[in-house]
């Protein structure tokens, strides 16, 4: 490495950890902020969209619909556009928004738990895994049983997580460092791969007609066709699991120390484990039966969450769930107004999370993300 | 058995089936005493000092313990970058419940923990940033705010100055003076057991052991076996007062070498 | 019992199975692929199909009346010969590519995929599309992608100080991320229509096999191909680490460089005619390693006569047993996984991936 662009680390690493500074000793500790900022924008996404209602008349809708019948005249309101306010926009806009509280939270958990600031959902292949699981239950044709097919997805990603980390375990003996990312990408690949298969082979659930749209959903991940039910199932479960999650996050701190060492300090760690692993992948089968595998969410969101609040879970858990809602809250925002198109979600959070990936992967290089 | 007595007997331990790490080892310890684990690399101070711990099952033997155990690891590295304060406060686990966080109350018992160790200023400090005594000092106030009665340490002096491993045993001598702890550490230092530890275990092979007082195991023919090198007693002035230690003798340094030589 | 004696009396001389090896892999290979014109939906005889490529690869014109109907001749010359073929030089291409890479970062869990170069390429050849640009310059294009990303790779792994461990494989992963994102952005940019495309790009099939996309494959990779050949011994040095190659007198840089450029070349003509097809590069070298020792000069032919062989195989097993279309990148992931989980949790011990 060259004298200069040692140098530029330098500078790099005393700017980034300026603003750390500066961003936790500032009011953003607290989490009310960045709530009431969340709230807006799920306001101000019901406002916008590829059919044109104007911001007078959906504030109009809104009002009409928030005060008791009769205390406005409802009779000057266009029935398209009370059903674009009412029905077309909130699920997608609730879709998005509990993706990315769910990716969020199960990324944070899932790099606390495994001491490893460069996993997350999709790397360590629950994603991919739940991914499967839905896909299996579409195919074997239980379309009409949201219950099932969630099941299925949480046992997908549930079997996939293990996989990924008895096959760390075995080849690391301790199960943390690179030998954890390499499995996960290993199992994840798998189960990808048997998605793909599933929606090659000929069933009448995947016509051949909508292959490429199917496979576009459920291997980069899509918002369209969200419908009530879906919004239901990834609300429920991202409450249910958020609940749990927030439950335990200082219990995190304590399992981010390492096996030996929070058993020494009195806890059960490995019924806390199974308590976690259960969470997240129940958490990430919610996401992913809605909306396909969205990558790289689960593992930038906590970073940024870092930078903000510091790395103690408990305030790091509710800063991670409302910046995750508002990042792919706005991807989808992105995608619907601006483009006009249907870009998987997967496709732009990569594009943006992976060169900031890279750039904290240069950045942080010192701080024992190599296993030294 | 007295509130942070210590004692374990006929303990054995076997990774597999018939490959024993060490078997039918015994000793003992009692409230404010400190007892120190003496063994080559490879000896299994670790395994030992994890089934004393609880967090490994022997596969014979008993380990008799009345009282709170608290363990302060070797210096490790954190994944994250929590604060003093956040590690001390890892202490209270025993203390809270499942799903509930620390209280007001838990952050200012960690406080004042961090305080006795004397590191009250450094409370919102990263861990990352502070020089390995100061994070050996605050895993010893995450053992206070635990309110052991009995602490176990890996290695507390290794990978430290010395400097600093005099400041770490000035602390395991006064943790077991003056607050009454039952104190057991493993080192690679006979001198550091020498210096403050009451009771010694020496780990001379798979069912060999001495143990007991320290005048009486840490002498020159145990270590020289355990060690494989020869040991001398030295006396000296310290203070006006006469103190006794064991050294190692290394092998002749160049310089030495190269004064016999010119003979 | 002979047989026994003889086999034992040939593994004893390396030298001699070192031939032995590479010219059985070589007639297994060549009689997998005429067997492999013989099947399909359409089953003929194993002579008919011989005559019919024997008259085909004869440098003069077909005789005026045909000895066989034409739909066969059509099925053969049109259909089976270019996937057929497409098939082997995909895999052979993966395999010298998968091989020469491990060699060069001395490190055996790396491959095409896995260190960007696939997905670069397919990033480079989304954008040729996209800009209507002939066949020839998709592949300039795709390698061009290739190139990038596989500096990328490097760089980033300089930067994060770990340049042939961990930090390369983690970059690795990191850069092919973002390039399939750019696939999939480039695609929804373009225009609807072409949405059938992603799917080949990201998953890989052999159903693009035409005689223009097969040679559009078959100049770079046996081009490329030759000249990796050529330095395969060089490889050995390489995969000592730079300073003893440097101790020994090779131009490090240069041969590195020259190295990087022939892959990403047979990468680019792979991925732009049949997308990414996903663990070849990275498992086929292990079979070869498996098969005859570390030693590049042996393994590097093993390595790509085997790769051609796994890909052939599968898309085999796609085209006649499932009869469907499925990706062939889609079942060599599957096979390949696994199998490369199992060679992770064996090899552990000798320092996969020690920084």
């Amino acid at each position: 490495m060259t004298e200069l662009s040692k140098k530029f680390a330098q500078r790099i690493n005393n700017f980034t950890s300026q603003i750390r500074l500066r961003l936790s000793q500032s009011q953003w500790t607290n989490p009310g902020p960045l709530a009431v900022i969340l709230f807006l924008c799920v306001l101000a996404s019901l406002f916008y969209g590829s059919y044109p209602v104007t911001a007078s008349r959906t504030l109009g809708i809104l009002i009409n619909l928030l005060l008791p019948s009769g205390w406005l005249d409802s009779s000057a309101l266009d029935l398209k556009e009370i059903a674009v306010i009412t029905i077309i926009r909130p699920p997608r806009i609730l879709v998005a928004v509990f993706s990315g509280v769910a990716l969020g939270m199960s990324g944070t958990a899932l790099q606390g738990m495994m001491r490893n600031p460069l996993v997350g959902p999709d790397l360590v292949g629950v994603s991919s895994g739940a991914a499967f699981g839905s896909v299996l239950g579409f195919w074997l044709g239980l379309f009409e049983k949201p219950v099932i097919i969630l099941a299925m997805a949480s046992i997908g990603g549930c079997c996939a997580l293990l996989l990924t980390m008895a096959l760390a375990k075995m080849v690391g003996g301790k199960s943390d460092g690179l030998p954890l990312i390499l499995a996960g990408f290993f199992v994840g690949a798998f189960f990808l791969a048997c998605v793909g298969l599933l929606l090659y082979v000929n069933n009448p659930f995947y016509p051949r007609g909508q292959r490429t749209y199917n496979i576009i959903y459920w291997l980069l991940g899509m918002f369209r066709g969200a419908d009530s039910a879906k919004a239901l199932v990834v609300t429920l479960t991202t409450l249910i699991g958020g609940v749990v999650l927030m439950g335990l996050r200082w219990r995190i701190n304590l399992l981010s120390l390492g096996d030996l060492d929070a058993k020494s300090l009195g806890i059960d760690v490995s019924w806390l484990r199974w308590l976690l692993i259960i969470t997240v992948s129940f958490m990430v089968a919610g996401q992913v039966s809605v909306s396909g595998v969205v990558a790289w969410v689960g593992l930038i969101i906590p970073h940024c969450a870092r930078m903000l609040v510091g790395p103690d879970h408990r305030r790091l858990m509710p800063t991670s769930a409302l910046l995750g809602g508002l990042f792919v809250l706005g991807l989808d925002n992105f995608t619907r107004t601006v483009i006009k198109g249907e870009i998987p979600v997967g496709v732009l959070s990569g594009f943006i999370g992976t060169p900031l990936i890279c750039f904290l992967f240069w950045k942080t290089k010192t701080k024992g993300w190599n296993e030294s | 058995m007295n509130l942070g007595d210590f004692s374990f007997g006929n303990l054995g331990h076997a990774y597999l089936p018939d490959k024993w790490i060490f078997r039918n080892y015994g000793g003992e310890v009692s409230r404010g005493q400190i007892l120190s684990l003496l063994g080559p690399n490879g000896s299994g101070k670790t395994t030992l000092l994890k089934i004393l711990l609880g967090a490994l099952k022997p596969t014979e033997g008993t380990v008799k313990v009345n009282g709170q155990v608290a363990f302060v690891p070797q210096l490790f590295q954190v994944a994250f970058d929590y604060t003093a304060l956040d590690m001390v406060l890892m202490g209270r686990a025993k203390n809270i419940g499942l799903f509930s966080q620390p209280t007001k109350e838990d952050e200012e018992a960690s406080l004042r923990a961090l305080e006795q160790v004397g590191l009250a200023e450094m409370a919102h400090r990263p861990f990352h940033e502070m020089s390995g005594g100061q994070r050996q000092l605050i895993i010893f106030a995450r053992a206070l705010v635990a309110e052991a009665d009995i602490l176990i340490l890996d290695e507390p002096t290794s990978a430290l100055d010395l400097k600093n491993q005099n400041a770490i045993l000035e602390w395991i001598d006064r943790l077991a003076r003056q607050k009454n702890l039952t104190v057991i550490f493993s080192t690679h230092h006979p001198h550091h057991a020498y210096a403050v530890a009451d009771r010694a275990l020496l780990m001379l092979g798979e069912s060999n052991y001495a143990a007991g007082a320290v005048n009486d195991v840490l002498t020159e023919s145990n270590l020289s076996k355990l060690y494989e090198l020869p040991f001398r007693r030295v006396c000296y002035e310290y203070k006006s007062q006469s103190v006794e230690t064991l050294i190692p003798v290394l092998r002749p340094t160049k310089t030495a070498l190269a004064s016999a030589e010119s003979y | 019992m002979f047989l026994k004696k003889y086999i034992a009396y040939t593994l004893q001389y390396s030298q001699r199975r070192q031939w032995l090896v590479a010219l059985i892999l070589t007639f297994v290979l060549l009689a997998t692929i005429v067997l492999s014109i013989c099947i399909g939906p359409y089953p003929m005889s194993i002579w008919k199909a011989g005559s019919i490529l024997a008259n085909l690869s004869l440098p003069w014109s077909l005789p005026v009346d045909l000895p066989w109907p034409i739909r066969e001749l059509t099925v053969i010359q049109v259909i089976r010969l270019p996937r057929v073929l497409l098939a082997t030089l995909v895999g052979l291409g993966l395999g010298m590519s998968g091989a020469a890479l491990q060699g060069l970062m001395r490190n055996p869990l790396v491959g095409p995929d896995l260190v960007g170069v696939s997905s670069g390429s397919a990033m480079g050849g989304v954008l040729a599309i996209m800009l209507d640009w002939p066949p020839l310059a998709v592949v300039f294009l795709a390698f061009v992608g290739g190139l990038l990303s596989l500096g990328a790779t490097f760089r980033l792994a300089q930067l994060a100080k770990s340049s042939d461990g961990i930090g390369l494989i983690l970059a690795g992963i990191f850069v092919g991320g973002f390039c399939l994102s750019c696939v999939g952005l480039g695609f929804f940019l373009a225009n609807d229509a072409q949405l059938n495309a992603i799917t080949f790009w990201l998953l890989g099939t052999m159903t693009k096999a035409t005689q223009a996309t097969v040679w559009l494959v078959a100049i770079p990779t046996l081009g490329g191909g030759a000249i990796l050949m050529l330095l395969r011994w060089r490889l050995n040095l390489l995969s000592l680490g730079n300073d003893d190659a440097f101790a020994i007198g090779v131009k490090v840089s240069s041969l590195r460089f020259a190295i990087i450029v022939v892959v990403s070349l047979i990468v680019a003509a792979q991925v732009s005619v049949a997308g990414i097809i996903g663990w070849v590069g990275l498992v086929v070298p292990h079979w070869a390693r498996m098969l005859v020792g570390p030693d590049h000069r042996k393994m590097f032919p093993a390595s790509a006569l085997l790769g051609a062989l796994f890909v052939l195989f599968v898309d085999n097993f796609t085209r006649v047993v499932l009869r469907s279309d499925v990706p062939t990148g889609v079942l060599t992931t599957i096979i390949g996984t696994p199998f490369i989980c199992f060679m992770f949790w064996k090899k552990q011990t000798k320092g996969w991936v020690g920084d």
